[in-house]
């Protein structure tokens, strides 16, 4: 009896290919946008978590955001596994602590932690020829290389030299090299930066733009010559790389622990590692690609609602047909399932279609647009099955109101 | 085959009961071939709602081939119509999308047969009923007494206990009418119950048997008929 009803729906949506091409267009628009959007959601999450990666995964940032010592916003104890916190002395728990580049440096003496660099940011302007350009400084030991993942694809990076001797020398962005001078083949021209010349040891390799800042848009200048040319004194951040990605959380307890018996006051800086990066991108994202699931997922309930609408106009339009069916032995189970299914195929071709469509424009985003889209198997699944409940939900009703017609009444109806 | 006793059947409309049949008492034995006869509005369409199973009395006894079905359930009585009744309606009733095969195994996909199975049995009575030529046509293609032949062809597709015609030649000129009427009477004499339901005398005079109905009750037997 099922494969018959199965044939008797195929049938009647084949006889009036139109409508159903319509009826079915709200669940293909609907499909299509579920699947588009929610891998468009699900590229997004997957290229920043790249990106945080390439970044390297035993990265820790510190950043000090005041110069005071004690109470001052901070009620909270220690970090984890600190200490008991134990003034230095009277005088300092009121004053103020600046964190110098041996103190930091120290930090090295922990097992977890590899390698140590200070970096002081700024803007500046580069000029060579005729030509500049606005782009941001940093300044920085060697050991920024290493935990930064950086290298140079010709010349060399900043080396300790420079940055005892304050030598004007710096490393260029491949874009900046491209936009000062025309091309990347630069090293020992020189460069003026805010009026100064410096020559140029190195251009980096270039790792392309993410998320609309470029890392190629850069100069880079040894730390204790940029610190002189900003005007500062102080250590505002600093980068901290662990042996491994296992030793991040212990690398992590240590200097939150060293800058907690310095400042007493645990809001007086912020140690942040990739990880919890990670975290926070990968929650927001995930939002992201809910909303626009549930965005998507309104478009197909709409969709439902429209087969809901022509299977009701169906059922009063097959009156007749019911009634002959009934006439010639056909229960109201019959009746119900041949309806049901009828919508329940309306639905799910609309979904198969609907998947087929949204693979097609997401190749064409992927060449056009150069996305980032992924298609995870159980979006496919959940597409495919909650169209298929569309129909069930939305074809119920027809049905059940097809298979209560009485028969003489449906006999009699023209 | 047919024993009523006390049928009533009452309509509302609107504010007032209209009754449809007031107590009507009718027997009609196996292999019989009976004319039901009476005016439009007589009750003779309700009547034959009641015998073919496609409505239940208000009130009275209908024992159907030995079965009291006066409180059966739709389903059960959906049974009865696929397996015991065939039914001949003045309009045909053919489905429009199906082949005058798919039509005449419609009451045979009901019973849950197979396909192969239907085929066969969907052929020879076509064969029957002398339309083997035209068992790919869909009923547009048809004239109208070629449709009324399929539709007589699902009546006896699955060897129904009681053939059940609604004014079978109401909608067809005369001579396809007495085609029709004469295929009845084949039928009939192969054993066949025949029950036709008419407003025209003389398709009732050709049958064996008539039976008057008027204002919603059987006629006492005004020509003799009746009695024999």
């Amino acid at each position: 009896m099922l494969p018959q009803t199965i044939a008797m729906a195929f049938k009647a949506i084949r006889t009036n290919k139109v409508r159903a091409a319509l009826t079915m267009l709200g669940v293909i628009i609907g499909v299509m946008s579920v699947v588009v959007l929610v891998a468009i959601g699900q590229g997004t999450t997957a290229s920043v978590t790249d990106s945080i990666q390439g970044m390297g995964t035993n990265l820790l940032t510190v950043n000090i955001t005041t110069r005071r010592v004690g109470q001052y916003g901070g009620y909270g104890g220690g970090p984890q596994g600190a200490a008991p916190a134990q003034p230095q002395s009277a005088g300092q728990q009121r004053g103020t602590v600046v964190l110098s580049l041996s103190d930091i440096l120290g930090l090295e003496a922990s097992e977890a932690i590899d390698k140590i660099s200070p970096m002081v940011n700024g803007s500046v302007t580069v000029k060579a020829g005729n030509k500049n350009t606005t782009v941001s400084m940093m300044g920085v030991l060697p050991a920024y290389a290493d935990i930064r993942n950086q290298s140079v694809q010709s010349g060399r990076y900043i080396v300790q030299s420079d940055v005892d001797n304050r030598s004007a020398r710096c490393v260029i962005g491949a874009q900046t090299a491209e936009d000062v001078f025309g091309n990347t083949n630069v090293v020992g021209n020189t460069l003026h930066i805010n009026g100064r010349a410096f020559q140029i040891v190195g251009v980096l390799e270039s790792k392309g733009s993410s998320a609309g800042t470029s890392s190629d848009e850069v100069v880079i200048l040894p730390y204790t010559l940029a610190q002189r040319m900003l005007g500062s004194t102080t250590i505002g951040s600093f980068y901290v790389s662990a042996v491994s990605a296992e030793a991040v959380t212990q690398a992590q307890t240590y200097v939150e622990n060293y800058l907690y018996k310095r400042y007493q006051n645990t809001s007086a800086y912020r140690v942040s590692n990739q990880t919890e990066m990670l975290n926070t991108i990968n929650e927001t994202t995930g939002q992201l690609t809910l909303m626009l699931g549930g965005i998507a997922g309104i478009a197909l309930l709409v969709g439902g609602i429209g087969i809901m609408n022509i299977m009701l106009v169906s059922v009063t339009e097959r009156t007749r047909e019911i009634g002959i069916r009934k006439a010639v032995g056909a229960r109201r189970v019959n009746i119900l399932l041949q309806f049901l299914i009828e919508a329940v195929v309306l639905s799910g071709l609309g979904g198969l279609l609907g998947l087929v469509f949204g693979w097609l424009l997401m190749q064409a985003l992927r060449t056009m647009l150069n996305m980032t889209l992924i298609m995870s198997l159980g979006v496919v699944e959940l597409a495919i099955g909650f169209s298929m409940a569309v129909g069930i939900v939305f074809g119920l009703y027809p049905a059940g109101k097809a298979s209560k017609l009485r028969p003489i009444e449906a006999l009699r109806y023209d | 085959m047919i024993e009523m006793t006390g049928i009533r059947k009452d309509y509302r409309m609107g504010d007032n009961v209209v009754s449809a049949l007031d107590g009507v008492d009718l027997a009609i034995a196996d292999h019989e071939f009976v004319a039901i006869i009476g005016p439009s509005g007589s009750g003779k369409s309700t009547l034959m709602h009641i015998i073919g199973c496609l409505d239940a009395a208000d009130e009275g006894s209908y024992r159907f081939d030995g079965q009291e079905i006066g409180d059966y359930s739709e389903d059960e009585l959906a049974r009865i119509r696929g397996r015991k009744i065939g039914f001949v309606f003045q309009q045909f009733n053919l489905l429009p999308r199906m082949t005058a095969q798919e039509n005449v195994e419609l009451p045979l996909v009901y019973q849950g047969m197979r396909g192969g199975k239907r085929h066969r049995i969907s052929e020879t009575v076509l064969e029957r009923v002398g339309l083997a030529d035209r068992i790919d046509h869909r009923p547009t293609e048809l004239s109208g007494g070629q449709q009324q032949r399929v539709a007589i062809a699902r009546a006896l597709v699955t060897q129904p206990a009681l053939l059940l015609a609604d004014e079978p030649t109401g909608n067809l000129d005369s001579r396809t009418g007495r085609e029709i009427m004469a295929l009845l009477h084949e039928l009939h004499r192969a054993g066949h119950t025949i029950v036709l339901i008419t407003h025209d005398a003389s398709i009732a005079a050709q049958a064996p048997r008539c039976i008057h109905i008027q204002d919603g009750r059987v006629l006492a037997a005004a020509d003799g008929q009746e009695v024999s």
